[in-house]
């Protein structure tokens, strides 16, 4: 026990202050998800990933988002198992087919008012797969969308911003 | 002997059992040897290369020409053989492999319902990639199916899919996904359980059904490397280097060897962060975060790496037709040698910290065991295969440049538990950090690029790489115009997704997680 917490004291706390990479900076925008996090969800905004047939590019770079570098919980954001429990839907495409009433099923259980970002390359429109006999194509074909976040994949910077700056336009 | 001559004896075998069969020449398929069977003694060619010893590798199909050609690879100490016969188009009909190689059940589904070849003498009649998409009566891979398809305007829920059903007092079913609890694919797992006891798990894959086989007809070779890269994301460089060897063999390009130790070298990247990244996993799905923060973080540090020396952080699109896509900035060679070794030292610590904790030693001994024999069955590739004693790396067993001028260390473990898994995976991780240093050390000076030049239509090529998860199967074959005719790629994850199944036998509820992740199939590489 004491080794694992002379580790945790040698590596120490290495969760990084959102850069300023774009116009608006992202500490604002990281300040701005705090209060709108605090004022429109109760201070937690709960995500249900829902990977709608992707190429499992996405969902690490969504899994990425809990290591000590992202830390995106440090703004409020967590991740769900069920979307009844879920304020937001992150959905990775293309839509499969074979996905297709699952993920209209998964919407239709996340309650009202709810957010839909559609992830990456493929959700935004297809991407690579496109629309086929196999494929619906973008998410916004199958489930209304509030907000893309493009990138193949997108990287947990990305991520982040994409998810604030949805947060910000809604409402 | 060499590789080719390796199943001499074998084709001696076959004519002394009264197969007709025929050597063909298909240089695009060297070093594996081709052998045109007649239709009705396919079963009995699955018969003897299981008594002869063979693995079954892969099987595929294509509609060409007016006619349905089915093939099936089978490997023997490194050497390849391709078989394939030819079937008429109206009612094609075939014997199964199946009843000679339990690993084959799937892959004759799978032809079954992309191109309607139906397997006599197999033992499950049920559809497995087909869900309720396309109808039973139409074949994606036949030419005369649009892409496009004849979808429903929704397309309901596959919910009549005839699973075992569970019978007898107090046993009960589980029914998970597709939409799982964490942020993983998706996919159905059907448990029996009695109590806390796992008494039978039926998987229900295909959800990620993307159309890749059918969507990669009429690319170039460019558009199908990026395809390849997406055939399954955690996989991308090898999945990449598979297509791009294959059409280079069809094309008959050769690749500067610079490019060639590049690509080795992100191939080795590749294997790194996914072994680092999934023993965290592991460790989370035991309940210790500790460990999960750490491997973590490690990952993440790594992947940063790949970004700053390649351009992406998991390097896709960076393996093209000819070579590779950029150059390494010689700055970088020294950073990530470093890297590697600071990388190997850090996993040491760690691992000496974890090794000393008897409840994560009692959460991974004895849970999951795959016993060496359903391996072998199985044909069970990877790391799920040299845990439980399969001793075969295509890097060592059949090597491809570069790799035939390194020494591959491959380690084997037999108890085949979640722990001798996980065991493997750190072994892989370090013998692959000693193979970026020497690669990176034997770098060769000079392009990393070959013009790309498109072959005649027919051209064929056939290409054998050892993904993170083991051995990855690509298939090419050209049509006009330099586009791509047929591409099959057969990852990995089709020859352990089986073994779940029976290595949870017996187990708890609660340790399926950490099963699941000891093997980490993937979903969209299977369902394609």
């Amino acid at each position: 026990m004491l080794r694992i917490f002379g580790k945790i004291q040698r590596i120490g706390i290495i969760s990084e202050p959102v850069p300023r990479r774009d116009e608006p900076g992202l500490t604002e925008l990281g300040e701005q998800l705090k209060t709108h996090i605090g004022e429109r969800f109760s201070g937690s905004l709960a995500i249900r990933a829902v990977d709608a047939g992707s190429c499992n590019g996405c969902e690490i770079e969504i899994i990425a988002l809990n290591n000590p570098y992202y830390g995106i919980e440090r703004f409020g954001v967590h991740f769900v198992a069920s979307p009844r429990h879920a304020d937001m839907l992150l959905v990775t495409g293309p839509v499969s087919r074979h996905m297709e009433a699952a993920l209209r099923r998964t919407y239709d259980a996340t309650p009202e008012p709810r957010l839909v970002i559609a992830v990456g390359a493929c959700g935004a429109d297809g991407g690579e797969f496109g629309t086929s006999y196999a494929s619906c194509g973008a998410v916004s074909n199958v489930i209304p969308v509030d907000a893309v976040i493009r990138g193949c994949p997108p990287t947990p910077f990305d991520l982040m911003r994409g998810i604030l700056e949805a947060i910000g336009k809604k409402i | 002997m060499t590789t080719t001559e390796a199943f001499t004896p074998f084709l001696r075998r076959l004519e002394a059992a009264g197969l007709t069969c025929e050597e063909q020449a298909a240089p695009g398929l060297v070093p594996a040897r081709v052998l045109a069977v007649q239709a009705d003694d396919w079963g009995r060619l699955g018969n003897e290369a299981s008594l002869w010893g063979c693995r079954w590798v892969a099987g595929w199909g294509e509609d060409v020409a007016d006619t349905i050609r089915v093939n099936a690879c089978f490997e023997k100490a490194g050497a390849y053989l391709v078989a394939r016969t030819v079937l008429t188009r109206g009612s094609p009909a075939l014997p199964s492999h199946a009843p000679s190689y339990p690993g084959a059940e799937r892959p004759e589904r799978h032809v079954r319902d992309m191109l309607g070849v139906s397997f006599t003498g197999h033992p499950d009649e049920r559809r497995w990639t087909r869900h309720q998409a396309w109808k039973d009566s139409d074949y994606p891979l036949r030419q005369d199916f649009p892409t496009a398809g004849r979808p429903p305007a929704q397309t309901p829920a596959d919910h009549d899919y005839n699973f075992l059903l569970a019978q007898g007092s107090g046993v009960y079913e589980i029914p998970v996904g597709p939409v799982h609890a964490g942020v993983i694919e998706p996919g159905h797992f059907r448990f029996q359980a009695v109590g806390e006891t796992v008494l039978n798990l039926e998987e229900r894959l295909g959800y990620t059904h993307k159309g890749i086989e059918k969507i990669a007809e009429g690319r170039d070779a460019a558009g199908l490397a990026r395809l390849a890269g997406r055939v399954s994301g955690d996989c991308t460089v090898a999945h990449a280097w598979a297509a791009c060897m294959a059409m280079e063999k069809a094309a008959g390009l050769k690749v500067p060897q610079r490019a060639l130790g590049l690509r080795a070298v992100m191939c080795e990247r590749e294997r790194v962060a996914n072994h680092v990244g999934d023993i965290g996993a592991m460790l989370n799905d035991i309940g210790f975060a500790f460990g999960f923060i750490q491997f973590a973080r490690l990952r993440e540090q790594w992947q940063r790496m790949s970004r700053e020396a390649f351009g992406h952080r998991f390097m896709m699109d960076c393996v093209v037709p000819g070579g590779a896509a950029s150059d390494l900035d010689p700055r970088m060679m020294a950073t990530m040698s470093d890297e590697a070794r600071d990388l190997r030292r850090q996993i040491g610590k760690l691992m000496a910290i974890i090794n000393d904790i008897p409840s994560v030693a009692d959460r991974v001994r004895g849970a999951g065991v795959l016993k060496p024999e359903y391996a072998k069955a199985l044909g069970c590739m990877g790391y799920v295969g040299r845990a439980s004693g399969v001793n075969f790396d295509v890097r060592r067993d059949a090597p491809y440049p570069p790799y035939d001028r390194l020494g591959v260390t491959v380690p084997v473990h037999h108890y085949g538990d979640v722990n001798a898994r996980a065991r493997t995976r750190l072994e892989e991780a370090a013998a692959s950090l000693e193979l970026i240093e020497a690669l990176l050390a034997g770098l060769p000076s000079g392009p990393v690029r070959t013009p790309w030049r498109a072959p005649d239509a027919g051209a064929e090529g056939l290409s054998l790489v050892e993904g993170w998860r083991g051995e990855i199967l690509t298939y090419v074959r050209f049509g006009e115009n330099g586009q791509i005719a047929r591409f099959f790629p057969r990852d990995p994850s089709w020859t352990t997704w089986p073994a779940l199944e029976l290595l949870i036998h017996d187990n708890i509820v609660p340790d399926f997680p950490v099963c699941n992740k000891s093997v980490n199939g993937s979903y969209s590489g299977h369902d394609l």
